[in-house]
């Protein structure tokens, strides 16, 4: 599993890095990469609702590993984009390319872009979101944590789907069906957890005892 | 020392070993077609761009082109190669990727093309491409390109300016705008089943932006006909304004009264407007136009006001407001 969610990466890095990526490989690699931050969040939050419909316990161990996935995917996904589009943009560098006033500069475009551009702001809060998860990621955390307040914690992905679709339907130009694609899987994987609790809670106002339930 | 205590039920115990057995090789399987799954499919995108991005093969030598310097000042910037302007298309008639239109325009058959003439001109009909360059001199002009989305290449074009032959086709005091048509071929233009764009695809020109002597009407590139994906057999090329403005494999030309509606003003007027010159200081509302890729660079350059031709064109706008008709 860990093989195959690197894939891409290695295979896209490579691509670009021989020069067949498309006439503008860079940019090509930015794109790419922010879509299997995506499919990555698709797939975390797949796993839990296919817990519940399965009853079989065996997509857990693969949630934390998709996660950071999702994560480290996203993570080479706004680096591209700090250095391809914002770092490549800055076309004064003053004192030199890695002086401190160019990344001062550097750090200015950045937020200049993230205030500016609605869907920069979203990708950014889609980004943004994951941090903390990412932290929390160990079983450490989750103890520290405790239980309940980190599955709280956790739900920040939920905003974090929500704002990455958002994000790649503002920046299309004129045909959004792929944006549709990743909004309707979304809008399932939320919907199939509203539902769940919904179920969940049904009997147990109407006959008075609940069953007992674990929470997820 | 921490001292785990010792659960008191083990799991053994509750789940019968098969099931528990079964299930872990149910996990370990899963996992394996899982990643098996995954890599398979980025193999076979892998194999998909590797296909889609071959550069069109070299074809017809179009004969007695001129170089034309007066018209191909480009301060010596390097020329992009033949494989990124026939790799790098944005060509909705033959797919939303860049890298689609190489691979599904390579078997557009454009033999027998006629352009239907029509409109306010004393001489309408249809016209083969023999007709349109009949007694014309081929020029090649070395043109800057930029495209709306902020990156942009180096071109060589070969074509004729097409003030030549809006003359021969004398049009009447009431054409004011020329309009533009690309092919509508549903045969062989799979990108048309899609609803992307209000097809077909419609440009306009000013008269005096038509006969600007920049304006030229293009059939070929490097000196060889013009590849498929880059608009063949004839397309527009006004390098002073965003690419959308430059139609490709036009088969209709009409001198019209009213400025016509373009298409990317149709689908997004608040982001596309009708005169599309290329401006620094006028950004597009998702992004900025003050710089652009140059394909083939890391850096990003400075955009040049009217991409660099304003001596020759900014007199045509000197009473138009800039930011309102972006």
């Amino acid at each position: 599993m860990f093989v195959a969610s690197l894939a891409p990466a290695v295979y896209l890095s490579w691509e670009a890095y021989a020069g067949q990526l498309s006439a503008d490989p860079l940019s090509t690699y930015r794109n790419e990469i922010g879509v299997w931050a995506l499919r990555f969040i698709c797939i975390t939050l797949l796993l839990t609702p296919l817990r519940k419909v399965t009853r079989w316990n065996l997509v857990s161990p693969f949630r934390r590993m998709m996660g950071l996935f999702a994560f480290f995917y996203a993570t080479l996904h706004f680096v591209t984009y700090v250095i391809l589009d914002r770092y490549a943009g800055l076309v004064d560098y003053p004192g030199g390319y890695f002086s401190a006033a160019t990344m001062r500069k550097l750090a200015a475009s950045v937020a200049d872009d993230v205030v500016k551009r609605p869907y920069i702001t979203v990708g950014f809060i889609a980004f943004v979101l994951m941090v903390p998860l990412a932290i929390t990621s160990t079983t450490g955390w989750i103890r520290r944590m405790g239980g309940k307040k980190w599955a709280l914690l956790h739900r920040l992905i939920y905003g974090t789907a929500i704002a990455a679709v958002v994000h790649y339907w503002w920046l299309v130009k004129a045909d959004i069906t792929r944006p549709e694609i990743y909004a309707a899987i979304v809008a399932i994987l939320l919907a199939a957890r509203v539902w769940f609790s919904v179920r969940r809670s049904a009997p147990r106002s109407a006959s008075g005892h609940g069953r007992q339930s674990v929470p997820g | 020392m921490l001292i785990k205590k010792p659960a008191d039920i083990r799991s053994s115990e509750i789940t019968p070993k098969t099931v528990y057995q079964t299930r872990r090789e149910f996990i370990r399987a899963a996992g394996m077609v899982t990643g098996a799954a995954v890599s398979v499919g980025v193999l076979a995108k892998g194999a998909a761009v590797l296909h889609a991005v071959q550069p069109a093969a070299h074809g017809r030598k179009l004969p007695n082109v001129k170089p034309n310097p007066t018209y191909s000042n480009t301060n010596g910037e390097v020329k992009n190669t033949w494989e990124q302007i026939t790799t790098y298309n944005n060509y909705y008639e033959f797919g939303i990727d860049k890298d689609q239109p190489a691979e599904l325009a390579r078997n557009f058959k454009t033999d027998g093309w006629m352009v239907d003439v029509s409109g306010e001109c004393a001489k309408k009909g249809k016209y083969s491409l023999d007709d349109i360059l009949k007694g014309e001199t081929i020029e090649e002009r070395v043109y800057r390109h930029r495209c709306v989305e902020a990156w942009s290449m180096v071109i060589p074009w070969d074509g004729i300016p097409l003030a030549n032959f809006i003359k021969r086709m004398e049009p009447t005091s009431k054409a004011h705008f020329v309009k533009f048509t690309t092919a509508n071929d549903t045969k062989q233009m799979p990108g048309l089943r899609s609803d992307v764009l209000d097809w077909p695809y419609v440009e306009g020109l000013r008269m005096d932006e038509a006969m600007h002597p920049l304006t030229i009407l293009v059939v070929g590139l490097y000196g060889e006909a013009v590849p498929n994906q880059d608009g063949a057999p004839i397309r527009l090329v006004v390098p002073w304004k965003y690419g959308f403005k430059h139609v490709k494999s036009i088969n209709k030309i009409e001198f019209v009264e009213k400025q016509p509606l373009n298409t990317w003003q149709r689908q997004a007027p608040n982001e596309y407007g009708f005169y599309a010159n290329v401006n620094p200081e006028v950004d597009h509302p998702r992004w900025s136009q003050a710089t652009e890729r140059r394909i083939g660079e890391f850096f990003k350059r400075k955009t040049l006001m009217f991409n660099g031709y304003g001596d020759q064109v900014a007199s045509m706008y000197s009473k138009l407001d800039l930011k309102k008709n972006f």
